[in-house]
């Protein structure tokens, strides 16, 4: 069962980016309007806006947040080719009565010289850690060495892409048996058969990242990746956002052992390809558990997607854009098709809503 | 969760008994949320909620329904004789269209005048109600007495109609030959027209032969096919075999539909049931039922009675796991009912863990007691991880309200030294500022906990000196400054600070310190000032320099008061 609600957003030109905190109660929009929102879910469920401010002198691409671990922690990036780190400060005892908070900017990452697309914090523990991909195909990542301080961050990565790069994505794993990954999506238009999909992994030996795979039978445009969140397998799940939504299974083959060392090699299956949304899919997210896909496309629908225990893939659910269900969608019955799960375990992100009007 | 539990216990027999009673306490769970939502329908003024709580409470008999029927296929595995009898309480139970009827012809005047007195007697007939139906005919034949022929030789027939018995009296076979000599008695009355003149009589005789045609009319009288098809196993095949059931029930639901209209899906899963595959009911009810709570436990009863794994060994008891780790999902968005998901959890061999440890941590840390809550649960199963992190969250969230005590103790908890350094040496930045320290409770209280960092360790420490100089006990304040300084416990930063604390235990009348312990003083001093990189600073700074000479008089003087003393001979 779905229930939707919409929140009136106020923002003054298009949504490009919603994130939702750990903890599902806290969430942050960014637009073109080169603002940022934080929204707050109160205890009758009702969402707040704490906080509203200019964050970019143009307009921000994404928004995403920090381990709680860390603190109240922002990051965005924008097309003026800067992402920013922000903490939120607790308020004065009216502010707090008001129902406002403040944000602070903590640094400004300038490295990159063309529009930043994408910003996502690496998994807690590697310690505070977030990437950036840029136009100009670069894959910068940071670290703020002191937790505690979060003005002091150093590029520690440079990672060369030779594509345009419109997403990344962290693997969330934290097995040991896994290095630490990241794959980055590209929306490079221009025809050529190149992957667009680039999968880099870090190396202990030579302490740098080295593409691992390059996903070559994903040659359109991607505009979103994710990884899914590991539950112990010992293979990796990816969804890529292209023309349709595909999945794919990425599983190490053991470790060459070339002089380089440690480079490891996958065997990339994909399991699901979806044209459901019959146009271009703009936006992939994850549930917590990594069982259910969400996506969204320029039909104007939300599609969830889910395995069943036979590993076979099929949508379980159709929302549109103004939230209501769509006629037809699974299956038939006396009773109505759903999902079973409230809504909070996943997490999801429509892109290119209107300007006034957002749904959650 | 009892059935859980169970599992190493009752083998055979009794084993049987007890996953029934599991089976009937589901089911008056069931019944009970029926009646609930039955009351709220009533008693609910607003037709939309009136109407979402009918269907509410249609799912909820629907689910009863076949519930009901898996616990007589499968669980109790009824076999040939009582099978039938448990069909047809089975159907007396479910199938109630007919009962306000039934109750205005019983409570009329005189219910054989009712129009529609026959109707009553034949559904008496139709669920094998003899007794009830002899009852009415009774009545019948008091007032018509010009039919009393005939009443006496249906009501002998039906008196007389062998049924399978619960206990183990007759064998089917004795069974078998009764029904057949009982059949063809009611055949001859039968093709002897004993009936011929009153047709209710007649076409009550011939549903007694099991004869289709006339069951088939009173089609409005059973409402469902598997109304038809129990009664239909009644008149004709008391001795049916559970495996037998599917070539009935297929026959029974196309004569009774007769092609005018399709099996809707609760057909669909009944006619799965009665053929006996379990998975395909299963998957059906998964499809067609918005929640999971009905699949995965009905699956989690099914597997406990090891028929799942008979059918499909792969399938089998992950299908159950699969089940319930989508039921407790779903549970864990809700409020408060996830700590009920905690326990479908534990009960997952497989991938119960891992769901548990990625969910608990997401659960909002909205109150302590929240907080605390989920630690519990975390550590008693020994998940190190989400209690570190969970304690580190609630730590940084205490630190950036300023709550540096609540901050400390969740550090604590989360053995988390680098951050109780942290915040110690906040504390220490507080009280240098301000003079005085908050949160003195906890800080008194740190027990063995200090150890976790050296800067925790000399706050308490620091702070216990501060206790003992309030309690005037000046001799083990002055030792333990001492101790902090030259065991290395004390950051160099702090050690003016300490040294400034010396000051008013120098300026006593009585000497607290002894030569040995000036002297000491008197190095850590010069060890400040002279190896201290910011001699510069200390020499501009009028305040610091000040101080540091008024340090040294104090110590000086101390020494000469001290080396009197020491040196005196005691009653001279």
């Amino acid at each position: 069962m779905f229930v939707a609600r919409s929140i009136a957003a106020d923002h003054r030109d298009l949504i490009h980016d919603v994130s939702f905190d750990f903890h599902g109660r806290r969430m942050a929009t960014c637009s073109s309007d080169q603002s940022v929102k934080v929204w707050d879910k109160s205890e009758n469920g009702d969402w707040h806006c704490t906080a509203s401010w200019k964050t970019h002198s143009g307009s921000v691409w994404r928004v995403t947040w920090a381990h709680p671990e860390f603190g109240q922690v922002l990051a965005s990036c924008s097309f003026d080719r800067t992402a920013a780190v922000w903490e939120e400060i607790v308020g004065e005892s009216n502010d707090k009565l008001r129902g406002q908070s403040h944000w602070v900017k903590r640094t400004t990452l300038v490295d990159s010289r063309t529009s930043v697309t994408d910003v996502k914090f690496a998994p807690k523990h590697m310690g505070l850690m977030l990437a950036t991909c840029s136009a100009d195909g670069v894959v910068r990542i940071y670290e703020a060495p002191d937790v505690m301080n979060l003005s002091q961050w150093s590029l520690q990565h440079e990672i060369s892409c030779k594509l345009s790069c419109s997403c990344i994505s962290w693997n969330p794993s934290s097995s040991r048996a896994h290095s630490p990954m990241i794959a980055v999506g590209s929306d490079d238009n221009s025809p050529n058969i190149l992957a667009k999909v680039q999968i880099y992994e870090y190396n202990e030996n030579t302490r740098k990242y080295a593409k691992a795979e390059a996903l070559m039978t994903v040659t359109d445009p991607v505009h979103d990746i994710a990884f899914a969140p590991n539950l112990g397998r010992s293979f990796h799940i990816l969804a890529v956002a292209t023309k349709d939504v595909r999945i794919f299974t990425l599983k190490p083959l053991r470790k060459e052992l070339t002089s380089s060392g440690g480079l490891t090699k996958f065997e990339i299956h994909i399991v699901a390809q979806f044209d459901n949304h019959n146009s271009q899919v703009w936006r992939v997210s994850w549930n917590i558990t990594g069982t259910v896909l969400a996506s969204s496309g320029d039909d104007g629908c939300v599609r969830l997607w889910k395995a069943n225990y036979m590993d076979n893939w099929k949508c379980t659910g159709i929302l549109k854009g103004n939230g209501s269900p769509v006629n037809g969608s699974s299956q038939q019955g006396i009773f109505n098709a759903s999902l079973g799960s409230a809504n909070t375990s996943l997490q999801n992100s429509l892109n290119g809503s209107s300007a006034s009007r957002k749904q959650s | 969760m009892g059935l859980q539990r169970s599992e190493e216990e009752l083998a055979g027999k009794s084993r049987k008994a007890q996953l029934v009673q599991v089976s009937k306490n589901y089911r008056s769970v069931i019944r009970a949320c029926m009646e609930d939502m039955h009351q709220a329908a009533v008693s609910s003024r607003d037709p939309a909620l009136q109407g979402q709580y009918s269907t509410q409470v249609s799912i909820l008999s629907a689910m009863e329904l076949i519930w009901n029927l898996c616990e007589i296929l499968f669980v109790e595995a009824a076999t040939a004789g009582p099978l039938l009898l448990r069909l047809l309480d089975w159907v007396r139970l479910h199938v109630c269209d007919v009962d306000s009827m039934v109750r205005e012809v019983l409570s009329s005047e005189s219910p054989s005048k009712h129009k529609l007195f026959w109707n009553v007697v034949d559904v008496f007939v139709l669920q094998g109600r003899m007794d009830e139906a002899r009852h009415l005919l009774s009545k019948e034949a008091s007032a018509n007495p010009a039919s009393m022929n005939m009443y006496k030789i249906l009501d002998d027939l039906m008196k007389k109609m062998p049924v399978p018995s619960l206990g183990n009296t007759q064998t089917l076979t004795e069974l078998e030959l009764k029904w057949q000599h009982w059949h063809e008695e009611c055949q001859r009355y039968l093709q002897d027209g004993t009936f011929a003149s009153n047709p209710h009589m007649e076409s009550i005789c011939k549903i007694l032969l099991g004869d289709e045609d006339a069951i088939l009319e009173k089609k409005e009288l059973m409402t469902t096919w598997y109304h038809f098809l129990v009664t239909r196993l009644l008149y004709s095949h008391p001795t049916v075999k559970p495996m037998e059931l599917r070539f009935y029930a297929q026959s029974s639901m196309d004569l009774f539909l007769g092609g005018e209209s399709s099996p809707e899906p609760l057909d669909l899963i009944l006619m799965a049931a009665f053929e006996f595959e379990m998975h395909q009911v299963i998957k059906e009810c998964s499809i067609v039922l918005s929640n999971w709570w009905f699949v995965a436990h009905l699956t989690d009863l099914l597997d406990h009675c090891k028929l799942l794994q008979s059918h499909n060994l792969y399938f089998g008891s992950n299908m159950r796991e699969f089940l319930l780790l989508e039921y407790a999902s779903g549970l864990f968005s809700h409020h408060s009912l996830w700590q009920l998901g905690v326990d479908y959890f534990d009960h997952c061999p497989q991938f119960g863990r891992v769901y548990l440890e990625l969910h608990i941590e997401r659960v909002p840390l909205s109150t302590e007691q929240k907080a605390l809550k989920v630690l519990r649960i975390c550590e008693q199963r020994q998940m190190h991880e989400q209690v570190r992190s969970i304690c580190k969250i609630m730590a940084m969230k205490a630190l950036r309200n300023n709550r540096l005590g609540s901050a400390l103790s969740w550090s604590i908890r989360a053995k988390d030294a680098a951050f109780a350094t942290l915040i110690s040496d906040r504390f220490l930045k507080d009280y240098c500022e301000k003079g005085c320290f908050s949160d003195l409770d906890l800080i008194d209280n740190l027990g063995p906990s200090m150890l976790l960092s050296d800067r925790l360790t000399f706050l308490g420490k620091y702070r216990e000196f501060h206790r003992l100089y309030g309690e005037k006990r000046f001799a083990e304040a002055a030792r333990l400054l001492l101790t902090l300084m030259t065991a290395h416990i004390a950051p160099c930063s702090f050690w003016m600070t300490l040294l400034t604390d010396a000051l008013p235990l120098l300026e006593q009348k009585e000497v607290i310190f002894s030569a040995e312990q000036t002297y000491e003083l008197m190095r850590c001093l010069e060890d400040l000032t002279a190896g201290n990189p910011d001699k510069q600073k200390f020499q501009d700074d009028d305040v610091e320099t000040t101080k540091v000479e008024m340090l040294r008089l104090a110590l000086a003087r101390n020494l000469a008061r001290v080396i009197v003393k020491e040196g005196t001979v005691e009653g001279s």
